[in-house]
């Protein structure tokens, strides 16, 4: 029996995608691989300029920013969790990792930001931009490996690329909530001093929203560690890639030890954004 | 004549689309009810006017939802009018741009909100800064006359703090000082003292009052509570419904039930035979006896803010009344008795006495008006505000029996609009 649809033939859905991509991957390809280039070198010399030193200079450093960010606690915590991680000799990979996120989560803030703020202002963009940001989450992550390789080619850019998308949205709602749950007469006082739409942003809505934006900051940089393990199938390296290598060779242990690794960074991450976020509440 | 500082002409506010219809109706004269039922929109004021002298405190007051805060957010543009007319100094605001609106707020108003609305993420010193902030006033600057506006509410020593770390009326002197920072004309205060317990809202009237003394602002202020309105208002603006009911002060509000609104009120009390004198005495707590010193007399008067003190014999009976600067002269002579001061002009009612006899006998008179039994013993007090707080409260009890609308009653001095 076949399945096939009976009026008339296949949608050609597929072929309008990759056309498009084709189009597009030829008419910016100038542009893509100029990003491409500028980003690599970007992540490479960082990962260089933190290999460089020996890794205890390079865990006192994260310890000390641990410590100012969090507290005594979360200092501690990291300088454990990064000799640990050291000792597995994961310490090239985790370098590698931890720069490749931390750049996705820059660039993910610096678009989600203004598209949040815009969202949080504008009910109208608010709408339009929701069904986008359903997509862009649901959207298996996979597959935006596929283009992202002729567009960037294989590497961490292409990683970069499809891990920007797939951590972008929370830190996009959760500035739009957080400007949105500023209480409004807070904003009617501000109209009320004749406060212009920029001041009442810049000196009420933003100040107050921040500890929600930290939060989705938060959110995003777990997304963007959870994609790193798919990020390594096009070759993005890092701890990703150690577990991708134990998948293929069968090495339970070997893949424990590279994902305890992802586990252990992603606490330090989370308890030192955690408490930024806490501190910058009012 | 001089110019009002701020002249409301004609102020109408629809919320809802398309707005002409609602004024079509209103131009008919049908009321709020007729108007939302057959357009669904709703007539949030409908052709308020008034003046607003240099200098007045006005107080505007109604229930909850009457439109006296959509009235005093259309002074200042913070709710867009649909029809009529705001003049500020003679310059129609209505018809002024965004730039020229926002300016216009920065210079001439300063607004006191009911739940303070100071910013949690500021000092109190960056909250009274605010509007000088705005401004684009440099920070030294700011800061030293937002340091001056904390002195005049009383709050030196407190630049530091968060406004989380401060008491209710604290905040609330620190939501006043935020106004009287940017040294505006016009002071809108919005339910400024409704969301602070009684005790600390009568210092803050006070205070109020004693303030005005000095800087002498002109002031628009909001309640839904009649004893704030009669201690505060220069003039009073009744509202009902959106529209003005009566415009005068205390006095004439209290002397001319004639108006729709007062008339109302006691046919309605009248109705239900709940308001008599009776029923809305109160306890005459501080009295004097013929036979107490003058110093007795007068150290009672001091300590409850009296002028005159009534004096009953010890069986209860009525005597008299004395005033508080007889008293004095009596301590100045050296008599031993309040006896000889004792003046017996009093006013005085059987409890069973309905409330709009009381109206008539109170308008003119400068002390309260005794209740007394048939054997002539005294049974309580009446002062004006007793009145009409007993008849707000007996119409709000009429009219909100599906909402939990807050009576103008001193038993709901916490409850206040949201």
């Amino acid at each position: 029996m076949s399945h096939d649809f009976p009026f008339f033939g296949k949608f050609p859905l597929a072929d309008y995608i990759d056309d498009g991509l084709d189009w597009l991957t030829d008419t910016f390809s100038g542009l893509t691989r100029a990003i491409s280039n500028v980003l690599g070198d970007g992540v490479d010399g960082v990962v260089l300029l933190l290999t460089f030193p020996p890794p205890w200079l390079v865990i006192l450093i994260f310890a000390g920013v641990a410590w100012l960010a969090a507290g005594r606690r979360v200092a501690i915590g990291t300088a454990a969790g990064l000799l640990f991680l050291w000792n597995l000799q994961l310490w090239q990979a985790t370098i590698e990792t931890l720069t490749l996120v931390l750049f996705a989560t820059a660039v993910a803030v610096a678009i989600a930001l203004p598209i949040g703020i815009l969202g949080g202002l504008s009910e109208r963009f608010h709408r339009a931009t929701m069904p986008v940001l359903d997509f862009m989450q649901t959207m298996p992550a996979f597959v935006y490996l596929i283009p992202a390789i002729p567009f960037f080619g294989l590497g961490q850019v292409s990683a970069m690329f499809a891990t920007v998308i797939f951590s972008m949205p929370p830190a996009i709602r959760l500035t739009i909530l957080g400007i949105r749950q500023v209480p409004r007469e807070l904003v009617e006082a501000a109209d009320a001093f004749g406060a212009s739409r920029r001041q009442k942003l810049f000196k009420v809505q933003l100040p107050l929203a921040v500890p929600t934006i930290m939060a989705g900051i938060n959110q995003t940089i777990m997304l963007a560690l959870s994609m790193v393990v798919i990020a390594a199938m096009i070759g993005a390296g890092g701890l990703g890639g150690e577990v991708w290598r134990a998948i293929q060779r069968l090495q339970p242990g070997n893949g424990f030890e590279a994902g305890i690794a992802i586990v252990i960074l992603a606490m330090i991450l989370d308890r030192v954004t955690q408490r930024i976020g806490r501190k910058s509440g009012p | 004549m001089q110019q009002p500082k701020i002249a409301v002409k004609n102020l109408t506010k629809v919320f809802g689309d398309p707005p002409h219809l609602a004024l079509k109706l209103m131009e008919e004269g049908h009321d709020r009810k007729e108007i939302q039922q057959r357009t669904g929109l709703t007539l949030g004021i409908a052709d308020v006017s008034f003046d607003v002298a240099q200098g007045e405190i006005l107080v505007v007051m109604g229930l909850s939802g009457c439109g006296k805060s959509t009235l005093i957010r259309c002074l200042n543009r913070l709710i867009e009018p649909t029809a009529g007319q705001v003049l500020i100094d003679g310059e129609d605001i209505t018809e002024l741009s965004n730039k020229a609106l926002l300016s216009l707020r920065r210079r001439k108003f300063g607004m006191v909100f009911q739940n303070f609305a100071l910013f949690p993420h500021r000092t109190i010193l960056q909250n009274t800064a605010f509007g000088l902030e705005i401004c684009g006033m440099g920070q030294d600057e700011r800061e030293q006359r937002a340091i001056q506006a904390l002195q005049l509410v009383g709050l030196e020593g407190w630049e530091q703090a968060f406004p989380s770390q401060l008491s209710g009326g604290m905040q609330q002197r620190v939501g006043l000082a935020r106004a009287l920072a940017v040294d505006p004309d016009i002071l809108l205060m919005d339910e400024a003292f409704s969301a602070l317990d009684p005790l600390i809202r009568r210092d803050m009237q006070q205070e109020l009052i004693n303030l005005q003394a000095r800087v002498k602002k002109t002031i628009v202020f909001i309640t839904h509570d009649l004893d704030e309105a009669l201690r505060l208002g220069d003039r009073i603006v009744l509202m009902k419904d959106g529209r003005v009911v009566q415009i005068g002060t205390a006095e004439d509000i209290l002397s001319s039930p004639a108006s729709r609104y007062v008339e109302r009120f006691v046919e309605d009390v009248d109705k239900t035979q709940i308001l008599t004198a009776g029923g809305i005495m109160r306890d005459a707590r501080v009295l004097a006896l013929p036979t107490d010193g003058p110093r007795t007399a007068l150290h009672k008067m001091e300590k409850e803010s009296f002028y005159s003190l009534f004096v009953v014999q010890q069986d209860g009976t009525l005597e008299g009344y004395v005033w508080a600067d007889d008293v004095g002269r009596a301590i100045e002579q050296g008599d031993r008795q309040i006896a000889p001061h004792v003046q017996r002009d009093h006013q005085t009612v059987a409890p069973e006495e309905p409330v709009s006899t009381l109206i008539a006998m109170l308008a003119d008179s400068r002390i309260p008006v005794a209740v007394v039994d048939e054997a002539g013993r005294l049974l309580g007090t009446i002062v004006k505000s007793n009145v009409l707080a007993a008849l707000a409260a007996g119409q709000s009890d009429q009219t909100t029996t599906a909402t939990t609308v807050p009576a103008l009653d001193k038993t709901s001095e916490d409850a206040h609009e949201s």
